[in-house]
Order: structure tokens, then C-alpha cells, then sequence
């Protein structure tokens, strides 16, 4: 059909636009010209036979995965007619409470910096940058004073706003009806029902091997494991991202794990990639910003208390710092919802040309950010390797939990999934939690904002991020926090309070994942 | 292929509802809105654009000009076009949308009305319509430019003016500006949209407090 070709040939135009900036486009380059050398490059034939060269060495394989990589992150090409907004968001009244949430954080900012009399950007001096550069390595054993700094925002404020939430178009009656929700979230979004996910997360079915179950002790390893690590190794040797992606839906082997992520990510790392971080290890030592010390009471607070990843405290120094001046994130806001924060420089208040994003990314971080770095450090130890590998399941998935977008792995989306699968196949529960004062969300809302991170033993939790790269969706979570539900609901039953029923689900960390997933999708009996 | 936007008036939307609109409790599920080319012979549709705002079924009915003395009928082009997958949910509900001829039931020659019947089975919205609308009829194949007399009937015989002593020869000149225009357009085509990387502005990041527009 007409139609499609047009489509398809746009598709084709965007990637093709987005890859010619890469550096894998200089390479490929650089490699032809090189190939021409070779004696089985023909002039006549040159175009196929280069095409040929590509598909032996390996070239090929490499564009098919940036290929890949391209058609999975970035939305389809819009109708010509919808504004750049419309890609952001095509819902008017979520760009509207996204803008005005958007607004309370930078009011929030600003008269932080007021109170403090902190500037927001300080340029370092010299014997400062010296002294900073002796310590990179060790930035946890700094003890700065942050007993004045407090969090910009935790997840219960957001949920909040998320409670707040309202079409102006749909019926709001204040009496019950079948329209109104049950739960907290009163937008009619579309979520997947049982079927539906059942079809979408089909290879963690009863009758599909999984590690996180059929890897465990009782399990003797031929039925299984031994297989799926001898795949795991071809699909590496092939450097298929396809493959991989469709690989760790049933689990990654611990030793292959860092390897398929990178795969699956299509990081490379080239000489640039290290020198783009060194770059940006220059920046942090040359200007400090405010943001920096909100990150370090986020560590403080959070990853530095966690038994399992205090250990990766500098690190997590070394990343995040880093990623507040990378202004290559800023490409991710053109299919976010969200926008970067704007300020001018001092004195040129309104000039265009001084205009400045602050922080350099346009991410403000919030109580919990440093979590969502701390399990890869027990996968990455260069920090490089690190910072890239964070900084793409950042623009790829984390955005998402923390801004207002209908897009189905959004976080309004997975809390109203959440919502929606416990109401209707523990329907007793969920009243019981409604009518003591106890609503579900309340107690999983912190759960799907941090993908779990912190919650769930480490072990445990990258075998659920597994599977959120592998299906390329955030869903995952919100089937994992009702089947957390169900798995308690016995106890829960018997609480009367907001309080006991946090008290039942405080403790997560004895949980094993893949099991839960399977029971709650495939075993149910409703 | 090019296409031209044809300037129509769009009436006002008539809600079909059995019974008298004042005292019943629900809302109109139909909504039918009639656009008229008052100023424009009757044209060949290519395409019809518009934004969606929740509306679930779109009918279109299109009257044309027939040369006999017979009354133009309506008839049928497109029937229950489905905008939202799930009536009660926010899906498509806000979409651009654009409907080319080739979707059409009937040939679309010359069109002299049109009449779009929204359908909106779900009793959740308030209201529900389509925006924005905009009917395009097939551009002109080809440019009809005129050209200046000077550029179509060129002087016959022109003696070329004599050359000034020590100047480089302006033909010569001539050759290689536009060689370097051409490599300025092909920088200019190939521009690529990766950043430089600076967030600072000529070296200062000295901010003032975060603006809230």
C-alpha cells in the first residue's frame, strides 16, 4: 500500500539522518576506504563487493544492531502535522500537570538556592580543581556538610501529583459509579489485562526454561542451564543485539551478563567513548553545581545505608557527577515528556544566546536517583564502561518512572496496570486494603519508582532488569508488585492498618522473582 | 506530490439524539458536522487532515457535482474509520490523523460537500469532536511559472564587454565561486544534528536563578 511504503521509506530517512552523526558512520567510512586496498575489491563491482567485505568482517552485523537499536528507543516519525509536544506527549492535560510539576520542582530549586545563598553554578578554583583531582577516586571519604540540603522531591510527593491527576474531559462524578476507579490513578488509560500479558511475556511461561527457577540447585544443569549458557556464548560470538534481546528474556548466565547488556545497549567502547568521560570528568572538576550536592545526600541517604551496595559508594560519585554535565542526554527529551530546566547567564537575563539548560543534562535528581546506578556496578568496573552503560538504560527506561506521560512504561501507566491486575484477580484484597485506609499503590508506588532497586536481593534484581531489556518495557514491574501482593495477600488480610500492611511488605529481600512472575501470569486461578 | 490546502467553512456540529437534547440525562453519541467550499468549483479530494479529540468512529459522506439535471446525492466514502481501538480508554484519543483518497469507497472527482459523522459509543467523555481540519485537493502538476521576457528571449548577439587591464578573467572567477558555493551547499545538505558537547557559554556557567517559562 501506498501508505506503508511512505511510512516505511520516513522510518528509513530518520535512521538513516540519526546514524550519519555517529561515530559508527566515520568508522564504516574508514573501513571502505581501507577495503579498497584489499585485492578482491573489484572497481567494476565495487559497490557489492564492499557490501560483500562489510558482511565477512562483521561491519554489517554492527549496523544491523545500531539498526535495531535505533527502531527500539525512538518513537515512530509523527504525523507531519503534529507539533514536536505531540512527540513528547500527544495527551494536552498530562503535558499541562507534567509542566506544572515541572514548575514546582524548579520553585523548589530556586528557593533552596535562596535560603542557602549557594549559587547554582560555581566556577572551582584552581588549588579547589587540584585537590578534587588527588581525591576522584575517593570522593566517599569526603564529609561535606549537607545537613542543609534536603531532596528536591521523593517518590511520595510525585505520587501525589500522580492521585492528582484528571482529565478534564472525562466524566469525574463524585458519586461511585462504574466509571470511577477504585484505586488511586483516575485516568483511563489503556492497560494490558491477563491475556494480553500472558502473550507478551510469553517465554516466562510454565513450559519455558528460566534462570531465577530452573538454575537452582535442585535442578540438575543438563535439563536446562548448560544449554542456555551454550546459546548464550553463540549469541555473543555472533554479536546479534536482536538476539541477545530475545536471549535474556529467559534470564542471563551471571558470567555472560555484562556482556549481553552492552550487546543489547549497543555500547561500544571506543577510544572516543573513554575520552568522551574524560571530557566530562574535566567538566565536574572545573564548575561545581548544586545538583552535585544533591547527589551526594542522595548516596548518603541511600546507596551508602544499603548493605549491598555501600561498597560502590565512589563510584557512584564518579557516575553521577558525570552525568550531570553530559549534555548528550538532552537528546532524550525530544520523546519525553518532561523538559529541562532553562536559566540564563548571570546579566543576560531573556538574551537567547546565553541561554543555558541547568544541570548541563536537564535531570534533576530526586530521593532514590543513585539507586538506579548502584546494581550495575556489580557488572561494570570501569567507570567508563559504567557511566555509558547507565547513562543508555537511563535515556532508554529510567526516564519514564519519573514523569507524566501516557506511554504504556510509563510510571501512570504501570501504577494504573498495578492497580487494575489486583482488582480484578484479588478482588477481596484489594478492598480490604481500600477499606482499612490502605491503598495498594501507597505501599508499591516506591517499588516501580525504583524498579525495585534496594528492594529486591541484587541477585534477584537483575534477573527482573533481564527481562525489562528484554522486552523493552517497564510492565514488568507492575506485574511483579501485584504478584508481591499475592504471594502476602493471606497476611495481609489480617492487618487493619496503613501502617501493619507496610509492616507485612517492608521485607523484600527474601523474594525470589521468576517464580512469583510465573505463578501470578501462568498459575492463577481466577 | 504536492498538494493544496482548499479553504472551507466548517459549520457547526449537530448532535443526533433521540429525544429533546434539554431534558434528557445522557449525552449525544453522534455528532455530524457539514463543510461546505463556498468559494471553490468542485475539486478532486487528495487528502483530509485533522486532529482527533476523542471521537471513536468517523463516517464521511461526500456529495458531488454530476453534469445532468439530477440532485447531487450523498454517498458513503469512508465507513466507521475506527480513531480509538478502546472507546473507554485515552488511546488515539488525541492523535493527528490523515486520510488519503485511496481510503476512500467511492472515487472522490468532484467534490462539492462533505459530511463527517463522529461517533463516540462511550459515556465517559464530556464531549467529543474533530479539530483542526484541513482538506487538500491535488497541486498543480507542474510549476507554471512565467518567465521574464529577458530569460526567454535572450538578445541574439551580445559583444562581451573588454577586459580591464591586470584583472584575473571573470569567467574563470565565475567557475570557481560556484564551485565553492556547491561545496557550501553540500556541508549545508550533510548537516548532522549530534552536539558539540558545551554547556557553558564561552567558558562561564555563572546562572541565574531557573526561569519558570
Amino acid at each position: 500500500m501506498l501508505q506503508e511504503e511512505s511510512d516505511l521509506s520516513l522510518v528509513i530517512a530518520q535512521i538513516v539522518q540519526k546514524l550519519q552523526g555517529s561515530s559508527l558512520y566515520s568508522q564504516l567510512e574508514r573501513q571502505a576506504w581501507a577495503s579498497l586496498q584489499r585485492p578482491e575489491i573489484k572497481l567494476e563491482s565495487l559497490k557489492e563487493d564492499i557490501k560483500e567485505f562489510f558482511k565477512i568482517t562483521g561491519w554489517e552485523k554492527k549496523l544491523q544492531n545500531a539498526v535495531y537499536n535505533e527502531l527500539n528507543m525512538f518513537p515512530l516519525p509523527a504525523h507531519p502535522a503534529a507539533p514536536p509536544e505531540h512527540l513528547k506527549e500527544p495527551l494536552v492535560y498530562m503535558r499541562k500537570a507534567q509542566g506544572s510539576w515541572e514548575k514546582r520542582i524548579l520553585k523548589s530549586l530556586n528557593s533552596m538556592c535562596t535560603e542557602l545563598s549557594i549559587p547554582l553554578a560555581r566556577k572551582r578554583p584552581a588549588v579547589e580543581q587540584k585537590e578534587l583531582l588527588n581525591k576522584w577516586n575517593e570522593m566517599g571519604t569526603d564529609e561535606p556538610d549537607l545537613s542543609l540540603f534536603r531532596p528536591v522531591y521523593a517518590p511520595k510527593d510525585f505520587l501525589e501529583v500522580l492521585i492528582n491527576l484528571r482529565n478534564p474531559n472525562y466524566e469525574n462524578g463524585d458519586s461511585l459509579s462504574f466509571r470511577t476507579h477504585l484505586g488511586l490513578i483516575q485516568v483511563p488509560l489503556k492497560v494490558k489485562g491477563i491475556p494480553e500479558l500472558k502473550e507478551f511475556f510469553v517465554e516466562l511461561s510454565l513450559t519455558t526454561g528460566q534462570l531465577g527457577i530452573d538454575d537452582s540447585t535442585q535442578v540438575p544443569p543438563e535439563l536446562f542451564e548448560n544449554e542456555h549458557v551454550r546459546i548464550g556464548q553463540k549469541v555473543l560470538a555472533e554479536q546479534d543485539s536482536a538476539a541477545a534481546q530475545q536471549y535474556v528474556r529467559q534470564g542471563s548466565p551471571t558470567a555472560l551478563r555484562a556482556e549481553l547488556w552492552t550487546l543489547i545497549l549497543n555500547i561500544s567502547s571506543q577510544p572516543e567513548d573513554i575520552l568522551y568521560y574524560e571530557q566530562l570528568k574535566t567538566n565536574v572538576i572545573q564548575h561545581d553545581l548544586l545538583v552535585d550536592s544533591l547527589i551526594y545526600k542522595d548516596v548518603k541517604l541511600t546507596a551508602s545505608n544499603d548493605d549491598y551496595y555501600f561498597v560502590f559508594e565512589d563510584y557512584l560519585y564518579q557516575v553521577l557527577l558525570c552525568f550531570s554535565r553530559d549534555t548528550s542526554v538532552l537528546g532524550h527529551f525530544a520523546y519525553n515528556s518532561a523538559s529541562p530546566p532553562k536559566s540564563y547567564i548571570r546579566g543576560k537575563l531573556g538574551l537567547e544566546e546565553y541561554a543555558v539548560f541547568y544541570p548541563p543534562n536537564g535531570v534533576i535528581p530526586f530521593h532514590g536517583f543513585s539507586m538506579y546506578v548502584a546494581p550495575l556496578c556489580f557488572l561494570y568496573h570501569e567507570p567508563s564502561k559504567l557511566y555509558q552503560i547507565f547513562r543508555e538504560m537511563y535515556v532508554r527506561f529510567f526516564f519514564r518512572l519519573h514523569s507524566i506521560s501516557s506511554h504504556p512504561s510509563g510510571i501512570v501507566s504501570l501504577c494504573l496496570l498495578f492497580e487494575t491486575l489486583l482488582q480484578t484477580y484479588l478482588p477481596q484484597l484489594f478492598y480490604h486494603l481500600r477499606e482499612i485506609g490502605a491503598q495498594p499503590l501507597r505501599i508499591s508506588f516506591k517499588w516501580m519508582v525504583r524498579a525495585f532497586s534496594g528492594y529486591l536481593a541484587t541477585d534477584q534484581l537483575l534477573l527482573l532488569w533481564d527481562r525489562i531489556l528484554g522486552y523493552n518495557s517497564l510492565e514488568i514491574l507492575a506485574v511483579l508488585a501485584a504478584a508481591v501482593f499475592a504471594f502476602r495477600a493471606v497476611n495481609l488480610m489480617e492487618v487493619t492498618s496503613l501502617a501493619a500492611a507496610e509492616a507485612v511488605l517492608a521485607d523484600l529481600s527474601t523474594l525470589k522473582v521468576m517464580p512469583l512472575l510465573q505463578i501470578f501470569l501462568f498459575a492463577t486461578v481466577t | 506530490m504536492s498538494r493544496v490546502s482548499v479553504p472551507c467553512h466548517v459549520k457547526g456540529t449537530v448532535a443526533l439524539q433521540v429525544g429533546d437534547v434539554r431534558t434528557s440525562q445522557g449525552r449525544p453519541g453522534v455528532l455530524v458536522i457539514d463543510v461546505t467550499f463556498p468559494s471553490v468549483a468542485p475539486f478532486e479530494l487528495q487528502e483530509i487532515m485533522f486532529k482527533n479529540y476523542y471521537t471513536a468512529f468517523l463516517s464521511i459522506r461526500v456529495r458531488q457535482h454530476t453534469s445532468a439535471h439530477t440532485p447531487a446525492e450523498w454517498v458513503t466514502c469512508l465507513r466507521d474509520y475506527c480513531l480509538m481501538p478502546d472507546p473507554h480508554s485515552e488511546e488515539g484519543a488525541q492523535e493527528y490523523v490523515s486520510l488519503t483518497k485511496s481510503q476512500m469507497l467511492c472515487d472522490m472527482a468532484s467534490v462539492t460537500e462533505l459530511r463527517l459523522i463522529l461517533r463516540q459509543p462511550s459515556p465517559l467523555w464530556l464531549s467529543f469532536t474533530v479539530e483542526e481540519l484541513q482538506i487538500y485537493q491535488q497541486g498543480p502538476k507542474s510549476p507554471s511559472m512565467t518567465f521574464p521576457k529577458w530569460l526567454s528571449h535572450p538578445v541574439p548577439f551580445e559583444q562581451p564587454a573588454p577586459l580591464l587591464e591586470g584583472l584575473p578573467d571573470p569567467s574563470k572567477i565565475s567557475s570557481e565561486v560556484q564551485q565553492m558555493w556547491a561545496l557550501t551547499e553540500i556541508v549545508r545538505a550533510s548537516h548532522t544534528s549530534t552536539r558539540i558537547g558545551r554547556f557553558d557559554v564561552d567558558g562561564c556557567y555563572d546562572l541565574n536563578l531557573l526561569s519558570y517559562t
